[in-house]
């Protein structure tokens, strides 16, 4: 492949993928209408790198494709069977390291993390189920934390930063103790300055933070990913959908 | 019971089985059999014993629905103590009269928490949602009447 410095590209999954300076290849992947499975990853925020479904290959070796620059020189492969088994098997680790009870889930239909089980033909758990406890939050007037669902991706975490200069939330405690916290005084999230207008109530990509009204307004039929699968259809929240 | 939501073919396909132990009849324990069709968690001891029971007279073992997959809905109590949910179930919730824990021998007892059932039985397919729809159940039955392996899509994978 020669390289055009003015119109550079990359390869991924042997198609040209057009870049400007500075784009990661996730970025330039989305821009370019091409998917890579992803759940922490948000175009308007800065890339964590956390959840890793967005592993490509390159040089023989994986990178998250959020944090990996865009450079002339490569050549990313994505979906392949390999890829695509260690993503099912993260998907799996997120599935049984929480409580996902998807049938009494208002969000059914509308998750990102079921829409990615569906993605990469995920039927059961597979590993051993935690079940663990895990405080619920329903001190907040308009939102309601559910940290049984939360998935640990810092979206809102993020957007409370970056988006709505608030700095509502961050994450507690270590390895399988991680939590989601609300940064007030009693720790409780009625007592933070979150609002139910604020990117961080709105980000979710699972059930974990909901806005109390909407649930169960959409029938199960219209939610996002009922008919359509996640990479044809982006992450997207349901008030996203045209 | 969603099996039976595939309607008129139900009649094509009672041409090529016969059925086993089934809520439907009245047979109480399983004989041999080609395929096993087993739903719901494990929350007492029956529910072990009967698995085991399917587990050995069944070539095929699948399981069927959220909670023989997850545990599902009955396992938000694994987040409980058992004997913390027996007192507010039976001793000291609202409205209750004659408060006491059942303690008959009829009655199987309960498993300290809701387990799927791959923890304690191989299990050779699955069927996810709550329940699954009924095409799955064709569409899996099917498949191995004819030798293949079953075609699951994106519409009869559902967790929901």
């Amino acid at each position: 492949m020669t390289i055009d410095i003015k119109n550079p590209s990359f390869l991924l999954d042997g198609e040209e993928v057009p870049f400007t300076e500075g784009q990661t290849v996730m970025e330039a992947a989305l821009t370019a209408g091409s998917y890579i499975p992803h759940l922490c990853f948000h175009p308007e925020l800065q890339a964590h790198g956390s959840c890793r479904l967005c592993i490509v290959e390159s040089d023989n070796r994986l990178h998250a494709s959020c944090t990996l620059q865009a450079n002339s020189r490569l050549k990313v492969s994505s979906q392949t069977q390999a890829i695509n088994k260690m993503r099912k098997h993260i998907v799996q680790m997120l599935f049984v390291e929480g409580n996902h009870i998807c049938p009494s889930c208002e969000f059914s239909g509308n998750c990102q993390l079921q829409a990615m089980a569906y993605e990469l033909d995920m039927e059961e758990g597979h590993f051993h189920f935690r079940y663990p406890k895990r405080e619920q939050d329903a001190s907040h007037n308009d939102i309601f934390l559910d940290r049984d669902r939360c998935i640990n991706c810092e979206l809102c975490v993020r957007a409370s930063r970056e988006n709505d200069a608030k700095n509502v939330f961050s994450l507690g405690g270590r390895g399988t103790e991680t939590h989601l916290c609300a940064n007030s005084a009693s720790g409780k999230l009625g007592d933070t300055s979150l609002d139910v207008s604020d990117k961080a109530a709105n980000i979710c990509p699972v059930g974990a933070l909901l806005i109390n009204d909407q649930s169960y307004v959409t029938p199960k039929e219209d939610r996002v990913y009922y008919q359509t699968s996640i990479s044809l259809r982006g992450n997207r929240r349901p008030k996203e959908i045209e | 019971m969603s099996l039976l939501d595939i309607d008129e073919r139900l009649l094509d396909l009672i041409e090529k089985v016969e059925f086993g132990r089934s809520p439907i009849n009245d047979i109480k324990v399983p004989g041999a059999c080609d395929i096993g069709l087993v739903e719901g968690g494990l929350c007492n001891e029956d529910n072990v014993r009967t698995l085991n029971e399917f587990r050995e007279n069944c070539s095929i073992l699948v399981a069927v629905g959220a909670c023989a997959i997850n545990g599902g809905v009955p396992a938000l109590r694994n987040e409980i103590d058992l004997k913390d949910c027996l007192e507010t179930s039976y001793l000291t919730g609202v409205g209750i009269v004659d408060a006491q824990i059942p303690n008959d021998s009829e009655l199987p007892l309960l498993l300290d928490k809701v387990h799927p059932i791959f923890d304690a039985v191989k299990i050779d397919y699955v069927l996810p949602g709550c329940p699954p729809p009924a095409e799955a159940f064709l569409e899996l039955v099917t498949a191995v009447i004819e030798g293949r392996e079953p075609n699951l899509g994106y519409q009869l994978r559902r967790f929901d």
